[in-house]
């Protein structure tokens, strides 16, 4: 009797935890339906570039547009999946002399603040760990679009784009030339609101 | 000539067995090497592009050599028996990582779904790709098989060169000489 009124409690418990977390503003990324995109992009000893992403992650976000400066997001990304088209190349990238997955097979991005800076444009801060080293970003955002979708949901889709100096990171890139100790990370999505 | 009999080996299985050998301790030396160069290196692309059509040329000779094996006659097997069963699992040890060292090396570079230029000759196709971290992993394998690989074709050598100084058997010559398999 004991037993079944405290399993009540708890089922009852849980049952409040999504209402209370669940508003209208809570969007998980549509990383099922694929779309959502890490990109990275980086020089190749100044000829060209070499152009990236990542294909498995999952995240969320919050966006409010009656109360931006709450909006926030949080991405996890596998390492591991690492793919710029180019077995030997990804193998390289993701070994000791980089990346190092097998330590740090994992990279997560935890905002800590948005700042609005216009129509449908902000400046979200956060926390990126990458490499067992976490740094503070920005990253420039835009609201691309939201609206009810043909299948009866409701999304909302952004981008943005930063710079990382992989030095930040631990990862040594010294015996490169200047244009390649830096990259560009761009990211896009759609979440559907929850 | 070039078939077994149960007295030696004929000289297709000599051939394959001495190409396979210097095959197998050249990719080791050069698989080592290569993965060590800097990027700046000449040889970054040239000694992975000899590395990967050597090995794809010694995968296609060693099944050739597996079913050559099968098809033909052994030679009498030397020793005692229990002596004769250590041999057969060496051997059988050696095709083996042969077979793991090879076809792991081929999973890495295949493992974004792209094949293996052989010499520019021909393309080996990609068959498994896609796996989670594919080239990762197979490339852990390739390493520690190859290395298991040396420490037992090194045992192979001294056991051959110790059967043939110390016991005087013929195991070794007969590797050599095709003609110990015709008519005594």
């Amino acid at each position: 009797m004991i037993k079944k009124t405290a399993i009540a409690a708890a089922l009852a418990a849980t049952a409040l935890v999504p209402l209370s977390q669940a508003q209208a503003a809570d969007y998980a990324i549509d990383t099922e339906g694929q779309h959502a995109f890490i990109q990275f992009k980086i020089s190749h000893l100044g000829f060209s570039y070499i152009l990236g992403s990542f294909e498995e992650f999952s995240g969320s976000f919050h966006y409010d547009p009656e109360n931006l400066e709450a909006s926030a997001a949080n991405l996890e990304v596998d390492v591991t999946s690492l793919t710029s088209n180019h077995a030997e190349r990804d193998k390289h990238i993701k070994s000791d002399d980089f990346l190092a997955t097998g330590e740090y097979p994992t990279a997560t991005f935890t905002s800590t603040g948005f700042a609005p800076s216009g129509d449908n444009e902000g400046v979200l801060s956060g926390e990126l760990t990458l490499h067992g080293e976490t740094n503070e970003i920005e990253m420039p955002v835009t609201l691309l679009g939201e609206g009810e979708d043909p299948w009866g949901n409701y999304r909302a889709g952004f981008e943005g784009s930063t710079t990382l100096v992989l030095a930040d990171y631990g990862i040594d890139m010294s015996k490169f030339p200047e244009s390649m100790h830096e990259l560009e990370l761009y990211v896009t999505f759609e979440g559907i609101r929850q | 000539m070039w078939k077994n009999t149960p007295r030696g080996w004929g000289l297709t299985s000599i051939l394959l067995h001495w190409i396979s050998a210097l095959a197998v301790i050249g990719l080791f030396a050069l698989g080592w090497w290569m993965t060590e160069l800097d990027y700046y290196d000449r040889w970054y692309n040239l000694g992975p592009w000899w590395h990967r059509s050597v090995g794809m040329l010694l995968l296609l000779a060693t099944l050739i050599r597996l079913g050559w094996r099968a098809a033909q006659p052994t030679p009498e097997e030397r020793g005692q028996r229990l002596e004769r069963l250590a041999v057969h699992l060496g051997h059988v040890g050696l095709y083996l990582l042969m077979l793991v060292v090879l076809i792991s090396g081929y999973l890495i570079s295949t493992a974004e779904g792209d094949g293996i230029q052989v010499f520019d000759l021909f393309e080996v196709p990609a068959l498994i790709s896609g796996l989670p971290d594919q080239a990762t992993l197979a490339g852990r394998v390739h390493w520690y098989s190859a290395l298991v690989l040396m420490l037992l074709s090194a045992g192979h050598a001294l056991a051959a060169l110790k059967h043939h100084w110390v016991d005087r058997s013929d195991v070794l010559t007969r590797m050599v000489d095709p003609r110990r398999s015709g008519r005594p």
